[in-house]
């Protein structure tokens, strides 16, 4: 059976799920930094597999695909910012103890 | 023969997720993370995206990944790991439930897949629908100004007080 549009779908979900399960359950906020990295490169997939299999001569899906990469790097600065803010505070990266707007 | 890519490339891919999610080891996870981006990158050339597959190696592999382990080095947190959190066993199934219901959707719709061949190669169109006239020109000009405000509020952000 040759490879089509559902396998990378499937496979886009996979990742997708891992990632929802590492964001969900890791303590360590870098961590859950990566596993979100790892949400986007899946829709990532699923956009350019939509973009082949469908519409070919329209690169619609790959042009999402690009603002979401642009989306994703914006992101990731301003997240590690963040950590490393908290960081200098709290001498912890864990999300446990990131209580601070908890009353 | 994209079979068989296709099938590597899949299994590279769940096998690094899936390290990234369990190691306890976080710069280990970042390098596992780092080998995700790539096999992902090489998955983009076998959908014909070649541009889309220099972006990705690019931007993840070549700044967010340097970020990330920026971030850890900084933060000293190797030596503590990542160990899973309370909301382990719901976490767990929360994915896996969610994994279900997308396969099912997937599998069961029949997708109105078109036989026409790809573009290739795709950079030229990708800058004529990007910057001609009635593409995304509006979506790239807000996108500047949103990686303006990143950069100002990471500086922001990190300045020392």
């Amino acid at each position: 059976m040759s490879v089509g549009l559902e396998h990378y779908l499937v496979l886009s979900a996979v990742l997708f799920c891992i990632g929802l399960y590492g964001v969900l359950a890791k303590r360590n906020a870098v961590v859950i930094l990566m596993c979100i990295e790892i949400m986007l490169n899946a829709v990532n997939i699923a956009l350019v597999a939509f973009s082949r299999y469908v519409v070919p001569m329209f690169l619609t899906g790959q042009i999402f695909a690009i603002f979401v990469i642009v989306v994703a790097a914006a992101e990731a600065a301003v997240g590690i910012a963040i950590i490393i803010t908290i960081y200098r505070r709290r001498e912890s990266v864990d999300v446990d103890k990131f209580d601070l707007m908890k009353w | 023969m994209f079979n068989i890519i296709f099938w590597i490339l899949a299994a590279v891919t769940v096998g690094a997720a899936l390290a990234v999610v369990i190691l306890r080891d976080v710069f280990r996870a970042a390098l596992s993370l780092i080998l995700l981006f790539l096999a992902i990158a090489v998955m983009y050339i076998t959908l014909y995206a070649d541009f889309l597959a220099v972006v990705q190696i690019l931007i993840y592999v070549g700044a967010i990944s340097i970020l990330i382990i920026v971030a850890i080095m900084l933060t000293r947190e190797v030596w503590h790991g990542s160990p899973p959190g309370k909301l382990r066993i719901p976490a767990l199934v929360v994915s896996l439930v969610l994994l279900g219901i997308m396969v099912f959707t997937v599998v069961s719709t029949n997708w109105e897949t078109s036989g026409e061949p790809p573009l290739q190669p795709t950079t030229a169109a990708i800058g004529t629908s990007l910057f001609g006239g009635g593409g995304f020109i509006l979506p790239v000009e807000i996108t500047a100004v949103l990686l303006l405000a990143a950069v100002l509020g990471a500086i922001v952000l990190m300045r020392e007080k």
